[in-house]
């Protein structure tokens, strides 16, 4: 620690003078997975292979499309809601600094990895694959100590294996390791 | 009653065996160092270490539960103290007076008193829990199919519009959550819905995995696109321990802070916020030390972590008698107990007495394993605070893959957990409430087979459903539940909210001055 350290946020509720209302575009994302959503859900509905039995006077249809109907209708909803300044609270939390600019490249590398976690899972196993995966986060989150990084994950990935092996009865894949673990 | 203390008697002589004993020490353990991690509130400390609870016996399982359950509430308290950040609006007005507290150099007082506070009021709400819990049950039992809609319906509605700030928003979460919870074969007439012809999905989304996702993956990938360069600062602490004073001056902060907490807690909207904040207000009234307030006082952290503590107890009795989950540590509990195969309701405690009676009993044993173990451990839970954040969440992420993986050891398990995680994301994003959506997964089925099972036996009636005066009140409840803000607001604001608001201001520039 070379420079001073910021003061920790003082205050979890956001303060009162924040700027003029200013309108939140990208919450139109929220509107297009509402929309989707319940677009399926309504088309599923509609075509819920017929031929069974009418057991209930209510049917499987109801439930899917009254919420696939009420989705749309927040969807719309939130749609006039946005560009009349209403905006959502982001999440506080200990390590979240509200100050930085949303750093969507880490995301994006975590989500790759998570990709590349679930094709190799079972291939690979999940003794090397858990390693990896540990390592590769942790180098991307920020850590420098690329050893340290893969010693980490190996250590944790082998001693999940062999405690849900042994001590849960869970068996995870062993993938090429078959036989040597 | 005697009868249910005589089941209370074999509850403890179930969990109190030497192994399980082990089990409820290392519940207690794993719970407060995952509850402690920053960013890690209780119902994801529960989420990530369900796993773990898979393939021990119920009650092994159960004791396990207590003790990660207490335990992870108390490592909550611990961060915000030490951290001064509170992972969640719980443990935010501990926050006010505890970090002051820690800054003067009194981190050891405040955080025995915040244990010492826990316990009691986790003692006394377990007692009360053990008093009200089967009586509710057995009133629940009479009640037909159309009030038990009533009274789910109510839940959902009370999450959902009475918690958090924004009514769209809360309801955007609950549909989004209803949807989730549609995926599956249906139960009545065994049509596959919104399974993209998957017959993997056809037993619906397990959720476990929904679970770990909105809570672990989200939170990681949320917290990785704001890390902060430098983490915030640690405040040392040695051995907790409290003068002659302290004691003083934090026993009647307790017993008050359970007396707010409980009845809150059992409420279906209740929560954890209002609760803490009464007692923080009313202990600000009632001290004799006013000035300290805002510079430290320890009546500020003796009565919210008390209210806190107590709520969570309360949180168990509507879903042990009735089965509705009002907080999200509550609704990863119902999973976990549906998943040993226990369906939680009105008929549990006849059902499966002994099984409830030694989850009651366990939760007393964890309550008082965590005093003992906890303040000799303080320091050690000081020093998890400093664990880099890189290794953090990646340990995070690494956990919540292996937790959702190895509930049926495949993958589209984990393209799932991917989705509802990055929807996790996009929920912390934008201000969406992750609880309706947890509630909203795991009542939206019920209501659907509650409801369609009362209209088959009411002949395909509608008005059948009106017919139970207890179906009828709790409908008038939740019409006043949703009417009241709207008539607040044509009394241009009455006098109380105005109160609450100026006192929030005040505390506000207080905790900033």
């Amino acid at each position: 620690m070379t420079e001073p350290i910021e003061k920790p946020a003082q205050n979890p509720v956001p303060t009162d003078d924040a700027p003029a209302p200013t309108v939140d575009r990208a919450q139109y994302v929220v509107c297009a997975v509402l929309v989707l959503v319940g677009a399926f859900l309504v088309y599923d509905a509609l075509n819920l292979p017929g031929g069974f039995a009418k057991v209930d006077p209510v049917g499987p249809r109801l439930f899917p499309m009254i919420i696939g109907i009420g989705l749309l209708l927040l969807a719309v909803i939130l749609a006039i809601a946005i560009p009349r300044g209403s905006k959502g609270e982001a999440d506080a939390g200990e390590d979240i600094d509200p100050d930085l600019p949303s750093d969507w490249r880490t995301v994006g590398l975590l989500v790759a990895i998570f990709v590349a976690t679930i094709l190799l899972v079972m291939p690979l196993g999940w003794a090397i694959t858990g390693a990896l995966m540990f390592a590769a986060c942790a180098t991307v989150l920020g850590s420098k100590h690329y050893v340290r990084n893969i010693v980490i994950g190996a250590v944790l990935s082998t001693a999940s294996f062999y405690a849900f092996y042994s001590g849960l009865g869970i068996p995870l894949p062993a993938g090429i390791l078959d036989g040597i673990l | 009653m005697l009868d249910n203390l005589g089941w209370l008697i074999q509850g403890f002589e179930q969990a109190a065996t030497p192994m399980n004993l082990l089990y409820a020490c290392i519940g207690v353990l794993l719970g407060t160092a995952v509850g402690v991690l920053p960013g890690i509130g209780p119902a994801m400390t529960v989420a990530l270490l369900l796993p773990i609870t898979y393939n021990v016996s119920p009650s092994a399982a159960f004791i396990m539960f207590a003790g990660i359950f207490y335990g992870g509430m108390y490592g909550g308290s611990t961060t915000s103290i030490l951290l001064n950040t509170p992972g969640e609006s719980s443990s935010v007005i501990t926050a006010i007076e505890g970090n002051k507290m820690a800054k003067a150099g009194r981190a050891a007082q405040a955080l025995a008193t915040a244990a010492i506070g826990s316990f009691v009021a986790g003692t006394i709400g377990t007692v009360l829990l053990a008093l009200f819990a089967p009586a509710i049950s057995r009133f629940a039992v009479t009640l037909g199919a159309p009030s038990y809609l009533a009274i789910m319906l109510f839940a959902l509605v009370a999450v959902t519009a009475v918690l958090g700030s924004s009514k769209l928003r809360g309801g955007i979460s609950l549909f989004l959550g209803l949807a989730i919870g549609l995926v599956g074969i249906d139960s009545l007439t065994g049509q596959a819905r919104a399974t993209f012809g998957l017959p993997q999905l056809s037993d619906g989304i397990d959720i476990v995995v929904i679970a770990v996702a909105v809570f672990a993956l989200g939170e990681a990938l949320w917290v990785a696109a704001h890390l902060r360069q430098k983490p915030a600062e640690v405040i040392p602490v040695g051995r907790p321990w409290m003068g002659k004073s302290d004691w003083r001056r934090s026993w009647k902060p307790w017993l008050r802070g359970t007396a707010y907490g409980f009845p809150f807690g059992a409420l279906p909207a209740g929560g954890a916020e209002l609760p803490t904040f009464l007692s923080y207000i009313t202990e600000k009234k009632l001290s004799k030390h006013p000035e300290e307030f805002g510079k430290g006082a320890i009546e500020g952290v003796a009565g919210p972590e008390a209210a806190n503590n107590a709520s969570a107890a309360g949180t168990l009795v509507p879903m042990l008698s009735l089965g509705l989950p009002t907080n999200a540590t509550a609704a990863v509990m119902l999973t976990a107990f549906v998943s040993y195969g226990i369906q939680p309701g009105p008929t549990l405690f006849d059902k499966e007495p002994l099984l409830i009676w030694t989850l009651i009993a366990s939760l007393f044993i964890g309550n008082f394993l965590l005093l003992v173990l906890n303040l000799p451990l303080a320091p050690l839970w000081a020093k998890l605070l400093r664990t880099p954040r890189p290794y953090l969440y990646a340990g995070i992420l690494f956990f919540a893959t292996l937790g959702a993986f190895a509930v049926n050891i495949q993958p589209l398990d984990l393209v799932l957990l991917l989705v509802f995680g990055l929807l996790g994301l996009m929920m912390r994003r934008f201000g969406l409430p992750v609880l309706p959506l947890i509630i909203g997964v795991i009542l939206g089925p019920r209501i659907e087979r509650q409801l369609r099972q009362s209209l088959q036996l009411g002949g395909g009636e509608w008005g059948s459903l009106f017919t139970e005066p207890v179906a009828i009140g709790v409908y008038v409840c939740m019409a006043l539940l949703l009417l009241a803000p709207l008539v607040l607001k044509l009394m241009h604001r009455s006098e109380e909210t105005l109160l609450l608001v100026e006192d929030d201001k005040d505390q506000r520039e207080k905790a900033q001055a």
